[in-house]
């Protein structure tokens, strides 16, 4: 390879924005949710804002017997309900001339060879160059199907070495470490493991990516960012929504493969990581792989560990059906739609530090965050009764919704008398803020597109999670049921034993 | 909500926010920044607040209006508050001055400046020779203008490339970014050749197109024309040869561009005049000097401006009658609202 710089391209130029190169993008599963709430909105609001190529085509693949013309439609009605940016004719026009669709099953040959031949034909007239990226919005179990007929078809096969294939896969990442080495070895047998794009559309979310900002480029935070000082770290991820319509997802799997294995373990590794040496891909993972070699499961599990299934009740205002009231669910269940566990980072700057993770459904209400709790000041000069009312000071990055970060702290009650009491200092990005700012699908689909893989787990990320979360999953499967808990509340009573042993409490998010 | 302080002082505006604060929660923490809009009182004050109403849900922000009314008045400080639906994601302080204090705007925005936050003034049509000479200028660690909104736009560009100090940047250069975003990624592909020669071509009085030229000519190093326009609106097209053939990117309609390269099929991309709210939107991205707004400004003497416009035969005659037709402008106004 000749050193090509292009002369267009300054380091110092940032305005300049990143454009992918000449590509199209195959979307499997189309008619799913996610495609149409998150992926097609996302794809426009990028043309919307001049980063895709010029000649960008969109290939969907499904059974539905539709005309090229349906699934625009289809497209362009998923684009008005729910894209972020306003709808502009023009950009509309050019990127629905390179919308396709072929029909098909997986197990289809034929249709498959017409994908190629249809991907084949945008080389030609739309000049998407032979880059190509296979969107897999469609259920694990049907991976092997796919990346088979991919092989097959021979559309996964680079045919010269400026061209890219990619493709992405969504969470479930496996149920446990050996089904996740399996998909891993299905993907990696037909796509090496730097063309695979593992999506967690909470790394794409700017809050995650301004933990980093935070942590590295303050001199505020960093001193205090350690053992020394932290007395632990809760990380919330908490819905108010049931499942009702997803037992065929959901039961079997539960909250901590559904949740914690992914997005709270890549927060935790995004908190308690050390400093990467710079912000290449390869720097970051490399700290986030380590501090997750680092992360234990803390034991006795009957004690450090709590789920729970919420039952029907009252919630905002509205009456709501337990789980096992829910379609789909069997009678006897024993999904948990709660769990929270204890994890302990193995290094000189977390030893002691206990990390707790929590998340579930049909809670309180709708929140992510990740508080970073504070030792006591080791000692007070003032009369026990002045102190009375002083927590422990804390640090809240608050990921989802109202994002921003809060900083809780001591102050003096205005009154004659010393008298203090918690009080919260806030930053946010202001409500009206993020609506302006990209959605976490936009980040990721254009990093994917360019890619450049920095918010994407690795394989090896992946597996480690697992290998963290399976001692949990193995000793609660052999120990009974989840513990009920009331739809509207934080949770069943052993999530609040679990952290009163230490004299410790969850916070209220 | 709006609130109207006829003939008042800095002091009175700035204890009503206070007070404002105080009965709707903390409705004035976390701006980042001051912008000070500086306009003429009159109709396009409206539009501006808009624009920066808008690019302000990116940027929370404090919007200071300085609306310089009837010089012939009696001194006074008309002044007024916007705060929640009335002004996006900021608060708004329209200051319209009258009389001597016309002249003396600074002495009403120091008052109002945020504490710490860096300000930046904005100057939505005539600006003033020097920006970073202008009292509320100085104030400024950023001074927006717009040369395509001066009455002279190609001489407005030629003074702020005399008058550039480090801070300063013009819209018309903002309204760019989507070509130049065009041109690189274009370049960073194959084959990587040198480009040898370049033609810009647009409206004669279109101050980014010049702007684009001479960004061309001195990153590229290459000779670069620069053409007039018989039609089409701003930026109309741009050719880069290179010994493999020529890249071209041509936007005919001032809506959908086309990329053609040899060996290629023609790739066409929505490539719309940007709105003065989005240019504002990304102009508030960044606080720091643009060091290649200033090397491309520098440049503006290394084109090589042709007597010859684009389409042959009637060009010159075009060329002349170019900076007459200035009702043509109009569009621009209105797409200030958000051609969106």
């Amino acid at each position: 390879m000749r050193a090509w710089t292009n002369p267009l391209r300054d380091e110092r130029d940032k305005r300049l924005p990143r454009i992918a190169g000449p590509c199209g993008l195959v979307i499997f599963g189309v008619t799913g949710d996610l495609s149409r709430k998150k992926l097609m909105p996302a794809i426009y609001d990028l043309a919307n804002r001049g980063l895709l190529p010029p000649g960008f085509s969109l290939v969907g693949f499904a059974r539905r017997d539709w005309a090229d013309e349906d699934f625009g439609q289809i497209v362009y009605d998923a684009v008005k309900q729910h894209a972020r940016t306003p709808f502009r004719q023009e950009v509309w026009d050019r990127l629905a001339e390179g919308v396709r669709f072929v029909q098909g099953s997986f197990d289809d040959d034929e249709a498959f060879d017409n994908l190629a031949a249809t991907v084949k034909e945008l080389d030609v007239v739309r000049g998407t160059g032979g880059n190509h990226a296979f969107y897999l919005s469609i259920p694990p179990g049907a991976f092997p199907v796919v990346t088979k007929q991919l092989a097959r078809s021979g559309l996964a096969d680079q045919t010269a070495t400026d061209q890219w294939r990619r493709v992405v896969i969504e969470k479930p990442f496996g149920h446990d470490l050996a089904s996740a080495k399996e998909l891993n070895a299905i993907v990696n047998d037909v796509f090496p493991e730097e063309s695979v794009f593992r999506i967690d559309h909470y790394l794409g979310k700017e809050t995650v990516q301004n933990m980093l900002a935070l942590r590295f480029a303050n001199q505020l935070f960093e001193p205090i960012w350690n053992a020394n000082y932290v007395d632990h770290v809760q990380i919330t991820m908490a819905e108010d929504i049931g499942l009702g319509g997803r037992a065929g997802y959901y039961d079997g799997i539960g909250a901590a493969r559904d949740v914690i294995q992914n997005h709270l373990l890549q927060l935790l590794a995004l908190t308690a990581m050390e400093e990467p040496v710079s912000f290449h891909p390869g720097d970051l993972r490399a700290e986030k792989i380590k501090v997750l070699s680092a992360t234990k499961p803390i034991g006795p599990f009957n004690e450090t560990t709590a789920r729970g299934q919420y039952t029907g009740g009252w919630q905002g205002g509205q009456k709501v059906p337990g789980l096992l009231e829910e379609e789909g669910f069997a009678k006897d269940s024993t999904t948990e739609t709660f769990a929270a566990i204890t994890l302990g980072v193995d290094t000189r700057r977390w030893a002691g530090v206990p990390f707790y993770l929590r998340t579930g459904k049909r809670l309180g209400r709708r929140v992510t965050e990740i508080a970073v709790i504070f030792k006591r000041a080791p000692h007070l000069p003032f009369d026990d009764t002045a102190t009375e009312e002083l927590g422990q000071n804390a640090l809240v990055v608050r990921v989802q919704p109202d994002e921003g970060v809060t900083l809780r702290f001591g102050s003096k009650v205005p009154s004659t008398t010393m008298e203090v009491r918690d009080v919260t200092m806030d930053f946010s990005y202001g409500h009206s803020f993020t609506e302006a700012s990209p959605e976490a699908y936009e980040r990721l689909i254009l990093d994917m597109l360019l890619g450049e893989p920095s918010l994407f787990p690795v394989n090896e990320e992946v597996e480690l999670s697992w290998e963290i979360l399976d001692p949990i999953l193995k000793h609660w499967r052999s120990s009974g049921k989840p513990e009920p808990y009331p739809a509207g509340t934080w949770g069943p009573v052993s999530a609040d034993k679990m952290l009163g042993r230490s004299g410790r409490n969850w916070r209220r998010p | 909500m709006i609130i109207d302080m006829p003939s008042t002082t800095t002091s009175q505006v700035n204890a009503k926010l206070v007070q404002l604060r105080e009965q709707g929660g903390v409705t004035t923490l976390g701006r980042v920044l001051t912008l000070v809009i500086v306009t003429d009182d009159g109709q396009k004050t409206e539009g501006a607040i808009e624009a920066a109403n808008a690019a302000s849900r990116e940027h929370p922000c404090r919007v200071i209006v300085v609306a310089r009314g009837a010089k012939r008045a009696a001194a006074r400080l008309d002044a007024q508050v916007r705060i929640g639906g009335d002004a996006g994601a900021s608060e708004v302080i329209v200051l319209r001055l009258y009389g001597p204090l016309a002249e003396q705007g600074a002495s009403c925005v120091v008052p109002m400046l945020l504490p710490d936050a860096p300000v930046v003034a904005w100057w939505p049509s005539e600006a003033p020779p020097s920006p970073a000479e202008d009292p509320i200028g100085r104030l400024a660690h950023r001074r927006i203008t717009d040369s395509a909104a001066e009455k002279n736009p190609i001489k407005a560009l030629e003074q702020r490339r005399k008058s550039y100090v480090e801070g300063d940047t013009d819209l018309a250069w903002t309204r760019l970014t989507l070509w130049r975003g065009l041109l690189a990624s274009a370049l960073d592909l194959p084959p990587y050749e040198r480009v040898s020669d370049v033609v810009v071509t647009g409206e004669a009085d279109s101050p980014s197109t010049e702007l684009l030229a001479a960004w061309l000519a001195v990153s590229l190093k290459a000779s670069v024309q620069r053409k007039k326009a018989t039609q089409g609106e701003g930026i109309v097209s741009v050719r880069l040869e290179r010994r493999s053939g020529a890249l071209t990117l041509e936007r005919p309609d001032g809506k959908v561009g086309t990329l053609e390269q040899p060996g290629q099929p023609a790739r066409r991309v929505a490539l719309q005049r940007r709105s003065v709210q989005d240019c504002l939107t990304e102009e508030l991205r960044r606080l720091d000097p643009d060091e290649i707004y200033e090397m491309t400004l520098k440049g503006l003497d290394k084109l090589n401006k042709g007597r010859s416009a684009a389409n042959g035969a009637k060009t010159a005659s075009a060329a002349r009658r170019a900076p007459r037709k200035a009702p043509a402008r109009k569009p621009k106004a209105a797409a200030a609202k958000g051609s969106s």
